[in-house]
């Protein structure tokens, strides 16, 4: 069981990052990602309504018929969309104005429909549960990533609070801000380099795995974990 | 309504705020479009359709129940609901009368309808409490405007399979960068203002 979990972590950060190596929920990626403190709170967002969804549609993978499941699935996270919103809205005010439209948005997040018809519709409560932390906290650590770069090269400063003041000056007065780093275009480009960089050491870590898993002689561990219907 | 008028929302909103490259709304369908330029004028209409069409039902949904009812915090769930009956109506039809468009949608089908772009178009048409027309027009247009965007890509693309990236950057990285230089391109038109 520990073994399975420690499995799950470093599937759902490293191995199978949502962001990074599947490519899944982009949109937020992309657009909150002007500053660190948005990705955590869309990080963070995301993870909470990940877990809760995950959760429901675990328990009722068997009364649900197989022709509705996808609506049924973005009704559940649309119900708990809203929740995270109306919370946000009435803790962060700030944090809520910068996101705007893109925290009843998450209802449409790809990532966490993949997840919900990957893995919570065919497992238990339990792995589901930590499928959700485990996905959600990939998912936001990729978002302070392409955070970190996007608002120190555009605004110069990091971690300014949602409402754009305070943060810690980074570069003196003398830098000229990269504003591009703050537009659409700077955010595919950041997410296309640190992705490449994502790749080139996976796929290097893979070789290192495989060389190591050839020495010790393959052994019958690789196939038939996953999915127990 | 003025012709002008029509003609100025449908330039911001296909060119100077495409979804997808001024707004990034719609990123994921976008970014696995097809490659070729029929696949993606497919992909590009079926969600121009449902973007359409969705926008139209979301405004009546909102102002003949939710907004006289006092629900509007309910609207997301309201219109995700809307959106994946349209979603399963559109899927329905095609699979029907055009079986090989259907097929060609690939394995993600419900993706192309139910994507940010069309609860983004929705949403946005509620907070700028746009009349029933303009919703609907912002609907039609935006959704043209990426069918623009995938079609402009989908050139791209077919460009790209000849080419031969550094490994790090083969598949999606070299797609999203190439994506910011076609965003950088539209950029360029997004200060564009008739008036």
């Amino acid at each position: 069981m520990k073994n399975s979990i420690s499995k799950q972590f470093k599937e759902g950060i490293i191995t199978n990052n949502p962001t990074l190596v599947q490519f899944l929920g982009l949109c937020p990626a992309l657009a909150v990602t002007t500053s660190v403190i948005n990705a955590v709170g869309m990080g963070a967002a995301v993870t909470v309504v990940l877990i809760f969804s995950n959760l429901v549609i675990s328990l009722s993978r068997q009364f649900v018929p197989e022709k509705i499941q996808i609506p049924f699935y973005l009704v559940i996270i649309a119900g708990f969309v809203t929740a995270a919103e109306l919370f946000i809205k009435a803790f962060f005010p700030a944090l809520s104005a910068s996101l705007g439209l893109f925290v009843p948005l998450i209802a449409v997040n790809c990532m966490i429909l993949g997840r919900a018809e990957a893995f919570a519709s065919k497992n238990k409560p339990t792995p589901s549960v930590i499928d959700g932390i485990v996905m959600g906290i990939g998912f936001t650590l990729a978002l302070v990533l392409v955070a970190f770069v996007r608002e120190l090269l555009g605004t110069g400063t990091l971690f300014a609070a949602a409402d754009g003041t305070g943060g810690i000056r980074v570069f003196g007065d003398s830098y000229s801000l990269a504003t591009i780093f703050l537009l659409p275009s700077g955010a595919f480009l950041t997410l296309g380099f640190i992705a490449a960089a994502f790749q080139k050491i996976s796929v290097a870590a893979e070789k290192k795995a495989k060389a190591e898993v050839t020495a010790e002689e393959i052994t019958a561990e690789e196939e038939g974990e996953d999915e127990n219907e | 309504m003025k012709m002008s008028n029509v003609f100025l929302i449908m330039f911001a909103a296909i060119f100077a705020e495409n979804f997808v490259f001024s707004k990034l709304f719609g990123v994921n369908p976008f970014l696995r479009g097809s490659d070729k330029p029929s696949g993606a004028i497919v992909t590009g209409l079926t969600i121009t359709f449902a973007m359409t069409l969705s926008s139209a039902a979301t405004y009546a949904v909102y102002y003949l129940f939710l907004a006289p009812l006092g629900l509007e915090y309910f609207k997301t769930v309201a219109f995700v609901a809307v959106i994946a009956a349209i979603s399963m109506l559109v899927l329905l039809i095609l699979s029907k009368f055009a079986p090989t468009v259907y097929s060609s949608l690939g394995t993600n089908k419900h993706l192309v309808t139910v994507n940010c772009a069309v609860l983004g178009a929705a949403l946005i048409n509620i907070q700028e409490q746009n009349s029933f027309w303009k919703s609907v027009q912002l609907g039609l247009f935006s959704g043209l405007g990426f069918a623009v965007a995938i079609l402009v890509f989908a050139g791209i693309r077919a460009k790209m399979t000849f080419s031969d990236p550094p490994k790090a950057f083969k598949g999606f990285p070299i797609l999203l960068i190439a994506a910011g230089l076609v965003a950088m391109a539209f950029s360029g038109l997004s200060g564009m203002r008739f008036s």
